[in-house]
This record gives C-alpha cells, sequence and structure tokens, in this order.
C-alpha cells in the first residue's frame, strides 16, 4: 500500500467516525426530550411539601393524609400503645425482617428502634417521646395500603399479598421487604405538622 | 421467498400489468391467500385467525369508544358511565372491548399451546417463534394499559402493584418507577400515558402479526405430523397440500363462527362474569380493596410472582449469593418474567430431533402436566396469599420452570420416539384412505 493510500484512508476513516459521531449524538439529543417529559411535571413536583393540622388527632386514632399522591398515617398513640410498642421493641430487636429505622430524618444506618421510628413530641408538649408515628401508608412491597389496627402484631395489615407490620410499622411477617418508609416530617407549631 | 413451490400470480389484462410492473401488491396478495398449506392441518390450527379477527375486533371498537372516553382521572370514570348508559349503543360496544380481550387471550394460550405440542417452535421456526411471543408480551401490556383506562378501583390498584415491580429493580428501580408514572404515584399523567400507548400497541402488534406471518409463509406451516411438506417439485407439494384459499379460510370462519356464537352469548348475557366488580367503583389512592386480583389472563404469572418468598430457600441462596442485591420482591418479578423467558427460549431448550407430541410417548405426559399445571396457577393466582395456597403456587411455579429448564432438554437424550409417517399424504391417507374419494363415491351425509 503506498503511502498516499494510507493517508487518504485515515482521512476517510476521520470522516466515517465524525459522522457517525454526529450522528449519535443527535440522535441523543432528539430522543433525550422524548425520554426526560415523561419525568415528572413541575406541577407534580411543586406539591412535595405540605402543612397538616393534626389538633383533631385524638389518642389512639389515625390521621390518613395524601402526599405526594401517597397515603401517610399520622398516629397519635395512647400511653398504653407506647407501653405496648416498648414490649415489641425488645422483642423484636435482633430479629428483624430489616434491621434499619427507614427514617429520613436519621442517617440511613439508624436503627430499627421504636425510638427512632416515632417522630419527637413537639416542643412545649406534655406528652412522652414516642407519641407520634408518622409514616408512608404505603406497603414496601407492591405499594398497596396497610389497613390499620390489624394483623398479628397489633400494628397494620397489607391485605394485598399478606404482610404483617408491628405497631411501630417495622415488617414482622409475609413478603414485604423493608419496614414502612418514614417521610421527612417537622412541627411547625404545636398542632401542625410539616410534610417534607 | 423460498418456500414450498407454488404458482404465482401472472398478470394477464393490460392494466393488471401496467400495476404489476409498478407495484406488485396483487401478487403480493394472491401468493399470501394462496400459499400451499398442509393437507392434515386439525382444529388446533384455527386459533390464527380467530387472533387476527380479535385484533380487528378491539382496533374496531377501541377506535370508536375513543370517540366518548375521557383521559383524565377526575372524568374518566364517569365518561366510561357515559358510554354504558348515554351513548348509543355504546354499553354494547365496551362489554364487546371487554370481552374481546378475553377471547383474545383465550385464543392465544391455545395458540401457544398448540406450538409447545407440535414443536412449532422447533427449527426452522425459531424466529415465528420468538415474534409470536413478543406478539404475546404486546398485548399484555395493551392489556393491563386497557385495565387501567377505567379509572376503577382495580384499575388504580392493578396499575399501582404492576408499576411497582419496575421499583423492585436494585438501585434505577424507583426513578424508572417514577418515570414511567410521571409522578411519585399513580395518578393522571399516569393515566394520560397508559391512554396513550394503549392505543399504539395494537398498532405495533398488527406489524409484528405481518412479520409473524411472513416468517412462517417462508418456512411453511408446521402440522400435527411435524412431518415437513415435500418441495421437490410443485407436483410433489401439491400432494402434501392444499391452498389456503379456499380450504382452510372456509374452515377457519367457520370455527370463527361457532366461537363467535359462544362469544356473543356471554357479551350479551354475562357481559360481566370475567370483570371484577370492585372495577364500577371509582379510584381511590387512599383504600385499597380487601382482595388485588388481576384479569383472569395474569393469573398464572402473577402466581409465579408471588410464590418465591423471603422463606423459600432458592430466594434466600440468591440473596445470600447476590449479597442482598437479589431480595424476594425482586426475584418474584425476575421469576415472573424468567417464566416467559423459558418459554421463548423452547427452540433451544428442547433436544428431541422430534417435532410433534404425537409421536413422544414420554413428552405427552409431561406436557399434559404442563397444561393441569398452568390451569393450576391460574387458579392459584386468584386465591389469597395464605396457605395452602403458597406452597401449592411454589409446586406449580417450580414445574413451570422445570418442564422449559430440565425435563425439555432431558426427554430428547431418553426418550425414544414412535415411527413417523414419511410425507403428509401418508398421514391424510391414512386417515381418508384414497380409495373412497378415488371412487367418487356419494359424499357422507
Amino acid at each position: 500500500m503506498s503511502h498516499a493510500d494510507d493517508h487518504d484512508a485515515t482521512r476517510r476513516d476521520f470522516l466515517y467516525y465524525a459522522a457517525a459521531g454526529a450522528g449519535a449524538v443527535t440522535t441523543g439529543a432528539a430522543v433525550w426530550p422524548l425520554v426526560n417529559q415523561m419525568n415528572p411535571s413541575a406541577d407534580v413536583r411543586a406539591m412535595s411539601t405540605i402543612r397538616v393540622d393534626v389538633s383533631g388527632v385524638a389518642p389512639g386514632t389515625q390521621l390518613t393524609v395524601k402526599w405526594l399522591g401517597k397515603p401517610v398515617f399520622i398516629r397519635h398513640r395512647t400511653a398504653e400503645e407506647v407501653e405496648k410498642a416498648k414490649l415489641q421493641d425488645e422483642e423484636a430487636m435482633g430479629d428483624l425482617v430489616d434491621p434499619l429505622a427507614r427514617n429520613d430524618n436519621l442517617d440511613p444506618s439508624a436503627l430499627a428502634v421504636d425510638a427512632n421510628r416515632t417522630m419527637p413530641s413537639p416542643e412545649g408538649s406534655d406528652e412522652p417521646a414516642e407519641t407520634w408515628l408518622v409514616q408512608m401508608g404505603v406497603c414496601t412491597h407492591l405499594g398497596c395500603v396497610p389497613l390499620g389496627d390489624s394483623g398479628d402484631f397489633g400494628g397494620w395489615f397489607c391485605p394485598c399479598h399478606g404482610s404483617h407490620y408491628d405497631m411501630a410499622g417495622r415488617i414482622r411477617k409475609g413478603p414485604a421487604p423493608q419496614n414502612l418508609h418514614i417521610p421527612p416530617t417537622s412541627w411547625v407549631d404545636g398542632t401542625t405538622i410539616l410534610l417534607g | 421467498m423460498a418456500g414450498i413451490p407454488h404458482d404465482h400470480y401472472e398478470p394477464k389484462t393490460g392494466i393488471e400489468k401496467w400495476t404489476h410492473s409498478r407495484l406488485p401488491i396483487v401478487g403480493l396478495l394472491y401468493d399470501t391467500i394462496m400459499i400451499p398449506t398442509p393437507k392434515n392441518l386439525n382444529w388446533m390450527w384455527i386459533w390464527g385467525i380467530v387472533l387476527t379477527f380479535c385484533l380487528a375486533l378491539q382496533i374496531i371498537t377501541g377506535i370508536v369508544l375513543v370517540m366518548h372516553y375521557t383521559p383524565h382521572v377526575d372524568l374518566a370514570f364517569a365518561s366510561i358511565e357515559h358510554i354504558m348508559r348515554n351513548v348509543n349503543g355504546g354499553h354494547f360496544i365496551r362489554y364487546l372491548h371487554m370481552n374481546g380481550a378475553s377471547l383474545f387471550f383465550v385464543a392465544v394460550y391455545l395458540h401457544i399451546f398448540r406450538g409447545l405440542y407440535y414443536g412449532s417452535y422447533k427449527a426452522p421456526r425459531e424466529i415465528t417463534w420468538i415474534i409470536g411471543m413478543l406478539i404475546y408480551l404486546c398485548m399484555m401490556g395493551t392489556a393491563f394499559m386497557g385495565y387501567v383506562l377505567p379509572w376503577g378501583q382495580m384499575s388504580f390498584w392493578g396499575a399501582t402493584v404492576i408499576t411497582g415491580l419496575f421499583g423492585a429493580i436494585p438501585g434505577i428501580g424507583e426513578s424508572i418507577q417514577t418515570w414511567l408514572l410521571g409522578g411519585p404515584a399513580v395518578d393522571n399523567a399516569t393515566l394520560n400515558r397508559f391512554f396513550s400507548l394503549h392505543y399504539l400497541l395494537p398498532f405495533v402488534i398488527a406489524a409484528l402479526v405481518a412479520v409473524h406471518i411472513w416468517a412462517f409463509h417462508t418456512t411453511g406451516n408446521n402440522n400435527p405430523t411435524g412431518v415437513e411438506v415435500r418441495r421437490g417439485s410443485k407436483a410433489e407439494a401439491e400432494k402434501d397440500t392444499v391452498p389456503f384459499w379456499p380450504y382452510y379460510v372456509i374452515k377457519d370462519l367457520f370455527a370463527l363462527v361457532l366461537i363467535l356464537a359462544i362469544f356473543f352469548a356471554i357479551v350479551g348475557f354475562m357481559p360481566n362474569y370475567l370483570g371484577h366488580p370492585d372495577n364500577y367503583i371509582e379510584a381511590n389512592p387512599l383504600s385499597t380493596p380487601a382482595h388485588i386480583v388481576p384479569e383472569w389472563y395474569f393469573l398464572p404469572f402473577y402466581a409465579i410472582l408471588r410464590a418465591f418468598t423471603s422463606e423459600v430457600w432458592v430466594v434466600q441462596i440468591a440473596s445470600f449469593i447476590t449479597g442482598g442485591i437479589i431480595d424476594a420482591k425482586f426475584f418474584g418479578v425476575l421469576a415472573m418474567f424468567g417464566a416467559i423467558l423459558v418459554m421463548a427460549l423452547a427452540p433451544w431448550l428442547d433436544t428431541s430431533r422430534v417435532r410433534s407430541g404425537k409421536y413422544r410417548p414420554m413428552f405427552k405426559w409431561w406436557f399434559g402436566l404442563l397444561c393441569i399445571d398452568f390451569m393450576a396457577l391460574m387458579w392459584l393466582g386468584a386465591m389469597p396469599a395464605e396457605e395452602p395456597y403458597a406452597s401449592f403456587s411454589l409446586i406449580a411455579s417450580a414445574y413451570w420452570f422445570a418442564y422449559f429448564l430440565v425435563i425439555l432438554p432431558l426427554l430428547g437424550v431418553f426418550e425414544k420416539p414412535l415411527p413417523r409417517p414419511a410425507t403428509i399424504e401418508e398421514d391424510f391417507d391414512a386417515h381418508y384412505p384414497p380409495k373412497t374419494h378415488a371412487a367418487g363415491t356419494t359424499p357422507a351425509e
């Protein structure tokens, strides 16, 4: 092969690569908006924080609110329930399907003890700690809404595929892999919770 | 096109020649409709026509329904009731579309199991089989998204559970799920895109059907003996075949009439029998129905999805080996898609050179068990997730995988097949001795 031929081939190769590269970039640039339009739109993203008035949630009851299109369970425990939850804490630790708290307010490695699952009481409240339990009402198996006050552990039971959660929302039995997730929460004042 | 030698279209008049030299479309249609077809096909070879009819029925009724339907979370449920109560004949068109989906799946399952029994997936028909599996996947996607559109409780929660499957993918699952849904949960964005895709996919299916037909018109049809049509010459091929038109068209249409008689009886007298009453309750994101069940045609694979819980040893081993990346939830998802994948791989898993199950004495029993297994899974998928159904589901799922991954490969080695007819003509003559029709006797009354 002559030197000149070699030179030509190199120039031609360069043109091939340049054309193919430009084609690939153009195709990518054209496809990306078509893919990205399926991601959550601005109005959906704007609904990512809400305030919930919990003054009407009497001890022993639960309020379900919709946040990000999903239910959030806000449980106001009675003193008795706090006691029971502490007993479950002792019996469950070390034998949990999911040992992590799954609490967005804490470090991801926090353990699933009752204290790490519950929300601190509002400032100035005379209620004991671990009175408020705020968690996503979304089964970690396939996303159904578990039923309250039911299941083998006195907590929640998912009717879809039979997952049992205990009084702290920890998965104890059934196909779900994780404890019920806990969303970012804080007290705005003594009776209002900020979600998100 | 290779294929079986036969007469081709010859343009005769001037206008025919003029057209043919510019666009040979008449020739293409002629060759398609006059394709030499094995003359021994039995009644299990009618499902192709039934399926074609179903696709046409669904597209036509669907286009009409779209004229009255509103894809919005606040209006979708009401617009379905509007179709049912106000639109002229709307209730009947909707019932046709609803039950048409069921007929579609009845036909596709019989069509697939026909292929599994007579070895239609074996060489040289692997591509026909793979395209068939792709059509089946598209059908499932279309049916699933269509079921979401009425925005009833089962629509909503079925969509939540099934899109949750993608959330089970380790690492990227949640972003994929959010991308699919267009938000953190099933909502208006989800309904709109499902509507768009539900309209699109049937046309993708139609294109795949054309390729499916193209593929098996190239290889020729399989037949109950699994013996190939002789193609040394046209005269030889004609001894094994009859043209599709008019012989099989008439036969298939006759079968279609009988099937439609049953179909219209169901549409007319029990249109909601196969549906779920909860879907006549409008979707409520804050309340899950007590018992979520998919439509009947998804039940076998739904049962496989649920069968693998964290107590099952294979799941524990998979979780241990992958360091927890594959948990019970992801394992179930892999099992469900794997169940379809192993079926798609049947051409390479089946080691027997004998196509038709008729001549495979051991295969017959295992295949029969597979049919029972499929029905059992369908029943188990509708049962609540508790004992004893959970254990049965596990056994039935295990057999499904064992059939494709263990039994099919081993049978080819251990089984001694029965003698097969040398030609299709020989098999045909054994059933319909040539003397009777050669002598021109009166037709049977």
